[in-house]
């Protein structure tokens, strides 16, 4: 269980550290640097409530790459669907903008919900019926979602009182709950609702025969099949659902933050939350935990930009990517853990 | 024409890379920092050509990175590739800010220092080199078989790993020279984020040539027709009127890609060994 903790925890601390050796070539003290994302990120309730604006997403789309890989599943997609879960919830809010609380809001998010499943359910059949490997399909799929939602945008529902590229605005009754706590930060009922999608995927996997048969084709395809699972049929339902789970990420943005659609909304939420679920070790506590920590990294690295001379709010972009390919990086663990195997050979 | 030779590169690059068994879906980032470096060697130099190599050289070095990860530490080679894309978009950024104070853009290059057309003859001649190395030289083989099976590769006294390496490095180079003659050749300086997917549709561009040279270059042609074709249908009235939208032209590709690859236009067959990780019993 620790030697399961210790992974992720290095590797942060690997990334941060080789991170920051960087800021130290660009002439910044590597230390006022992480004090500064540090204090960015949690210094006031004001700052505290970004991060936790910018962890909601990452939480939904974490939880939707874990889940697809718990049934050997790569979704790279999630950001595909997650435009469309979003531009779903805008459409239904701008086009019946006369539904009342709280009855729009719950159809809004199963709008939502329901563009990500589908869109997570095409690669999902093209996997399990014609055969072809879902992670180039469902990085084709994030460009064909961007490009639907622009089309949507700029010729279905475009604002007419707005130059930028954005969908009408939703009506009064769609908005969201959002905690006053937090100085004006957009922290709303997306959170909860993301922690309760955490409960739930756990619920699904490890309590529910879907999720045993799931775990199984992840684990060996022709042994569930050989159990009598339809391997495909599962497939199907756990991309749908990972899709359904991504698509979520428009109810924070739409119904609790900005109140349409705006085209590029997402700094690559999608593809943060593929390494969210890897630090997460795909489980939903771990997402949880990871998504919080790249939040704060998301929010603290943009006070950079003001407070130093150099170093610019990319770096946590660079810091991520570090993590990420330390995480990942089998080989190192192995190396370590043999190590400590003679360390303790030796010894005795 | 000129619009398809970056993806010309960097699908020739992703072939060498993906026919040796490592899937690089990283040739985005190595796409932008291929095409930084070039903007700022060219702007130093004053010298195109030193720009392409400086191109080159940054593609490279980044996919050494990409190579040490998946190949020597045994990272899954698309959570890698996923984080090589991040760390050049974050990279460029950083390093265009140290060294002319601006986060967005590096400076122009005046249009005597930039290419006229060079690069793409240079494109073409790469594809027939790539085709008849590929073909007819026994390294070119070697790529095939680390990629179909590495295990007689292996048995023939070759180390499969030393073979990817030189593959993925190889691949650094070529995506790096399509980011250059993005930054030097069709514009006049790097601005962020300038690849724009381009790294993906040369993905897509390879796997709808079918991992082979010739026509994957034919795919590049047509896809950056495609994208030529956009900024002349912009206005023009089809069907009574409407507009074409240009999105619908912009998502072509890629509509086409997963028609590929599920099997509706032609089966395309990825090398078997892709996406594996080699290890000697």
């Amino acid at each position: 269980m620790i030697r399961k903790l210790l992974q992720p925890i290095l590797s942060v601390a690997l990334g941060l550290a080789v991170g920051l050796v960087v800021t130290w070539t660009a002439g910044e003290d590597p230390w006022r640097v992480f004090r500064i994302i540090a204090d960015g990120a949690f210094g006031s309730g004001y700052d505290l409530g970004m991060t936790l604006f910018y962890a909601t997403p990452l939480i939904f789309t974490g939880l939707s790459v874990a889940f697809a890989f718990k049934a050997g599943l790569f979704n790279i997609g999630a950001e595909g669907q997650l435009t469309l879960g979003a531009l779903a919830a805008a459409a239904v809010g701008a086009i019946w903008p006369g539904l009342w609380s709280p009855l729009a809001p719950v159809v809004a998010a199963l709008a939502a919900m329901l563009a990500g499943a589908l869109w997570g359910a095409i690669p999902g059949w093209l996997r399990a019926r014609r055969g072809s490997h879902e992670v180039i399909n469902t990085i084709m799929l994030n460009f064909i979602a961007a490009g639907l939602a622009s089309y949507v945008t700029l010729y279905l529902l475009k604002n007419p009182g707005s130059q930028n590229p954005e969908t009408r605005p939703i009506g009064e009754g769609y908005w969201i709950h959002q905690f006053g706590v937090f100085g004006g930060a957009p922290v709303s009922l997306a959170l909860p609702l993301a922690l309760v999608a955490a409960f739930v995927v756990w619920v699904l996997l490890w309590r529910t025969v879907l999720g045993f048969e799931m775990r199984a084709v992840g684990q060996s395809e022709s042994a569930a099949r050989a159990a009598g699972i339809d391997a495909g049929k599962v497939r199907i339902i756990a991309l749908s659902l990972a899709g359904g789970l991504a698509g979520l990420v428009g109810v924070g943005e739409v119904l609790g933050n900005a109140g349409r659609f705006r085209v590029g909304f997402s700094p690559e939420f999608g593809f943060i939350g593929i390494a969210v679920a890897l630090l997460g070790r795909n489980h939903p506590l771990g997402v949880v935990a990871a998504a919080l920590l790249f939040g704060a990294l998301h929010r603290g690295a943009a006070a950079l930009d003001l407070e130093t001379e150099r170093v610019t709010q990319e770096l946590s972009l660079v810091l991520q990517a570090l993590i990420i390919l330390c995480v990942s990086a089998e080989g190192l663990w192995d190396w370590m853990r043999r190590r400590e195997l003679n360390v303790e050979g030796s010894r005795g | 024409m000129r619009v398809s030779t970056p993806l010309i590169f960097a699908a020739l690059g992703g072939m060498f890379s993906e026919r040796s068994g490592v899937i690089n879906i990283a040739l985005e980032g190595m796409m932008l920092i291929g095409a930084f470096g070039a903007a700022v060697i060219t702007y130093v130099t004053h010298s195109p050509w030193l720009g392409l190599g400086g191109g080159m050289a940054a593609g490279a070095l980044l996919a050494a990175v990409f190579a040490l990860c998946v190949i020597w530490l045994r990272a899954n080679q698309i959570v890698a590739g996923t984080a090589i894309n991040m760390l050049a978009l974050g990279l460029t950024p950083f390093a265009c800010k140290i060294l002319y104070d601006v986060t967005g853009q590096t400076p122009a290059i005046p249009l005597a220092e930039r290419f006229q057309s060079a690069p793409l003859f240079l494109s073409w001649i790469m594809v027939g080199l790539c085709w008849l190395w590929l073909k007819y030289m026994p390294s070119g083989l070697w790529v095939s078989f680390a990629g179909e099976h590495p295990e007689a590769l292996d048995a023939a006294g070759i180390c499969v790993n030393r073979v990817r390496w030189a593959a993925v490095l190889m691949s650094g180079a070529l995506a790096g020279l399509g980011g250059a003659s993005l930054s030097v050749y069709l514009s006049s300086s790097f601005s962020r984020d300038m690849t724009a997917g381009r790294g993906f549709m040369a993905l897509a561009a390879l796997i709808f040539g079918k991992w082979r040279p010739v026509p994957t270059a034919l795919a590049c042609l047509l896809f950056g027709f495609a994208e030529a074709v956009q900024f002349r249908l912009q206005g023009v009235s089809l069907w009574g009127g409407k507009p074409l939208p240009v999105q619908f032209i912009q998502i072509l590709p890629y509509v086409i890609t997963i028609l590929v690859l599920a099997g509706f236009v032609g089966r395309s067959r990825p090398p078997k060994a892709a996406g594996t990780v080699f290890r000697r019993a």
